[in-house]
């Protein structure tokens, strides 16, 4: 047992079930227990030399919902999404991915999903309108051009299209790094962090943006943030992580309910602590 | 298939785009080679005039600094272009595209080339222009002397590439420093008969090596040596298919230590 654990009564680590209702924005009512997940991840660890970045975290992610990944600096999210988009092969367990272990077969799935982080960037030597080309062709893109103006629509980025993404603000690499990822229509997408360097006014935007498409298209999102009130607004469910493992999952209203906190906030800088 | 094609297009065309953004950069594909060339064509001429012993050989010298530079040239174009993705933090994006390795690695070879004509035809043309030396005199066997060389630097920009994946920026100076180490083996300026007798298994090891001797028999007889370059172009295959094997590798290993997502931080 964790040092977390001894903390935590179990009832904290409820798994999103079937029985688990609805959420805030487009996911259906219950998750179809014979559905395959759009997510899932199996006693999943990595274990840098002798160091545990994650230690037997499972979870799901229904088709259709958005769930928040939380926790605190080297909390083991980054790894965890690493390990779930491939880029880093599990210790232990395995993260599936529309039904595909992503340590063995990613190939298969990856057409079907994208992803976004500020911590990776766009090429800055290219145009946006280059970009978006380059990466449209990579996951074979049909009708590209039709779907690069949607995009352009979409992200108001008519007046940079011409621009060279490396000379941007902030804001609009966001709104690229942001029409890249969805450049597929993807049916899983990844956010880490997708507001982080954002005025409250452009996190917003981006937020009703990836609300739209997640409406509209019915995807997957799995979306890690340490700003509380975006994971409130878009998450159907959070999953807590603390060094490395999972502390709490819930809906953002139940998890304040059950920690007696006034909101997601209350909840995290508990969970902290107490880790 | 049509599918690694287009993706194979998309990256050679994401490339393409960055050589063309900056007209410095394609000036220093041309610059290095052309400074290298002012100054051995010099003393090729000064060698030739002298009705010296030397005389013979400054042909030898002029050829074998052009060839040379198809393996450095090829290699680093290999490398550099490589490099551009650690550089921009766009390797996870890469990597989390259907991109596959093999077409990663074509795009790279493609774009090596690419970077090789542009940098080594104006050279070419240069030589004979200022100092009177045709290297097309070489004959049909210049074409096998650049394929197999093209095909050596491709093999070592995998290996350079994969380690670059595996250790982080660390490995990043052996994009200059990796064909220093063949320079004195692969006999560029003098023939495999000079190095010590313990030494010729490793030349006779090394592709490049087939090449020099290929052409020092096409300037001094007149004489395509067929057997030659076909020992080199079996050699390039298994030498390409280790370098491919290792770059995979490298790359999964990489997957295992984690290093893919924060490249280039």
């Amino acid at each position: 047992m964790s040092r977390i654990e001894r903390f935590l009564p179990r009832r904290h680590l409820t798994s999103v079930s079937p029985n688990t209702t609805p959420a805030q924005n487009n996911a259906p009512d219950r998750p179809n227990p014979d559905e395959t997940p759009a997510i899932a991840v199996e006693g999943l660890c990595k274990q840098y030399r002798t160091h545990w970045a994650v230690d037997d975290v499972n979870f799901i992610v229904p088709k259709g919902w958005t769930v928040g990944l939380l926790g605190g600096n080297g909390a083991g999210k980054t790894t965890t999404i690493a390990m779930i988009m491939g880029l880093v092969v599990p210790s232990f367990g395995r993260a599936m991915v529309l039904g595909h272990d992503m340590a063995i077969e990613r190939h298969k799935v990856l057409s079907r999903m994208n992803f976004e982080s500020p911590y990776v960037a766009l090429p800055g030597r290219l145009t946006v309108r280059q970009n978006l080309m380059v990466f449209g062709r990579l996951y074979g893109v049909a009708n590209l051009k039709a779907r690069i103006e949607e995009l352009i629509e979409d992200f108001e980025l008519g007046d940079v299209l011409d621009r060279v993404t490396g000379r941007l603000s902030a804001g609009q690499k966001t709104r690229v790094a942001v029409a890249k990822a969805l450049i597929n229509d993807p049916e899983v997408l990844l956010l880490d962090e997708p507001t982080a360097s954002l005025d409250p006014d452009r996190a917003e935007w981006v937020r009703s943006r990836l609300r739209a498409y997640q409406k509209r298209r019915g995807a997957t999102i799995l979306l890690s943030s340490h700003n509380m009130t975006e994971v409130e607004q878009l998450c159907d469910f959070v999953v807590i992580m603390s060094h490395g493992r999972v502390v709490a999952m819930g809906r953002p209203g139940e998890l304040a309910e059950r920690f007696k906190c006034r909101d997601l906030d209350e909840v995290f800088i508990y969970l902290a602590r107490v880790a | 298939m049509t599918q690694s094609l287009n993706r194979i297009a998309a990256m050679t065309a994401r490339y393409y785009y960055i050589l063309r953004s900056s007209s410095l950069r394609l000036l220093e594909i041309i610059y290095w080679p052309a400074m290298q060339m002012l100054v051995w064509g010099f003393l090729y001429t000064y060698l030739y005039d002298s009705k010296s012993a030397m005389a013979s050989t400054a042909g030898l010298l002029l050829g074998a600094v052009l060839l040379w530079d198809v393996l450095f040239r090829g290699q680093l174009g290999f490398t550099f272009t490589f490099l551009e993705e650690i550089w921009s933090r766009n390797l996870a994006n890469l990597m989390m595209s259907p991109l596959q390795p093999f077409e990663l690695a074509a795009s790279l070879m493609l774009m090596s080339l690419i970077r090789l004509v542009i940098g080594t035809l104006p050279v070419m043309l240069l030589t004979f222009v200022l100092f009177g030396f045709n290297v097309f005199a070489m004959g049909p066997g210049l074409l096998a002397f650049f394929l197999n060389l093209v095909l050596t630097s491709w093999a070592i920009g995998l290996v350079v590439a994969g380690l670059v994946i595996r250790q982080g920026f660390g490995a990043e100076s052996l994009a200059y420093s990796i064909m220093i180490v063949l320079l004195p083996l692969c006999c560029v300026y003098y023939p495999v008969a000079a190095l010590p007798l313990w030494l010729h298994p490793v030349a006779w090891s090394l592709t490049p090596t087939y090449v020099f001797e290929g052409m020092r028999a096409a300037l001094l007889d007149g004489t395509f040596r067929t057997d030659l370059m076909i020992e080199c172009l079996a050699l390039n295959a298994v030498y390409l298919g280790m370098g491919f094997t290792t770059f995979v590798a490298l790359l999964q290993s990489a997957r295992h230590k984690g290093g893919l997502l924060t490249m280039g931080e």
